[in-house]
């Protein structure tokens, strides 16, 4: 079990979650100051897509190459609604160019960290 | 830059409100997946806790249009479906206490959402503490 390492739980996954965690800070003080998404959020929203990208690549690689996932629907699933998390607060926020836009940065930016956990959790096998 | 125009009357589907839209988006992406995947491979093993699930997915999914459609209708329907979650999420969050025999599997309104951080208690409220503020 543990022989075969995740391909979700390695740098890139930490990465996606520091730096989702990073623009949802940055995004809280943009929100306190009463300030519109800047193009700081907009960046890290950016670079946020391509760590999650590349986790999706590195799972895709290790589908090919013959592992499995413990709950394939459920990785599926979690791994299609993470990639379009970052899009779907980029456009939400320059539809709301006000503090609420970058509170909507903040909320996704909280969410996303939270998916990538539970990513993990659905290619280990629930073993007990 | 400014946004200092209040003589209008607001609408639900701007300021605060996106951002409950967005809320409301994941919760109905969240649902909507959790229930699809539930229901097409082991309906049987608790089927009442699933179709609630299913349940629960549509109701955050029409709530988010209500909310972004604004206007009267979509006022009503916000209105309708945040009351039904109120109730869902109190009823079967008691419920799953009194009687987990019913609910072998986790919905998202088990232990009053306590799998999704309790935000789906939270949401109905603040759904219509915001439809009050806009009426």
């Amino acid at each position: 079990m543990n022989a075969a390492a995740s391909p979700v739980d390695g740098v890139p996954a930490v990465a996606a979650i520091v730096l989702s965690l990073l623009v949802a800070v940055w995004a809280l003080i943009a929100t306190l100051r009463h300030r519109a998404p800047d193009r700081i959020q907009l960046i890290g929203l950016g670079v946020l897509e391509l760590a999650l990208l590349a986790l999706a690549v590195l799972a895709g690689v290790a589908l090919a190459g013959g592992d499995q996932p413990g709950e394939p629907g459920a990785f599926f699933g979690y791994l299609v609604t993470l990639v379009c998390l970052p899009p779907l607060a980029g456009v939400l926020a320059r539809m709301e160019p006000t503090r609420w836009g970058s509170s909507i940065v903040c909320a996704i930016c909280l969410v996303t960290p939270v998916v990538v956990v539970r990513l993990q959790q659905t290619w280990e096998v629930l073993g007990g | 830059m400014a946004e200092a125009r209040t003589e209008q009357p607001v609408r639900t589907n701007t300021g605060p409100g996106r951002l409950l839209i967005a809320v409301y988006l994941i919760f109905a992406i969240a649902a909507t997946s959790r229930a699809t995947l539930q229901i097409v491979t082991r309906l049987d093993e608790a089927p009442l806790a699933y179709l609630l699930s299913a349940l629960a997915a549509v109701v955050y999914i029409v709530a988010a249009v209500g909310l972004a459609r604004a206007g009267h209708a979509g006022r009503r329907v916000a209105l309708a479906c945040c009351a039904v979650e109120l109730v869902g999420v109190v009823g079967v969050g008691a419920f799953s206490l009194v009687r987990p025999d019913l609910f072998p599997d986790e919905t998202v309104w088990s232990g009053f959402g306590s799998g999704y951080g309790y935000i789906p208690l939270l949401l109905p409220v603040l759904g219509l503490a915001w439809l009050y503020r806009t009426r």
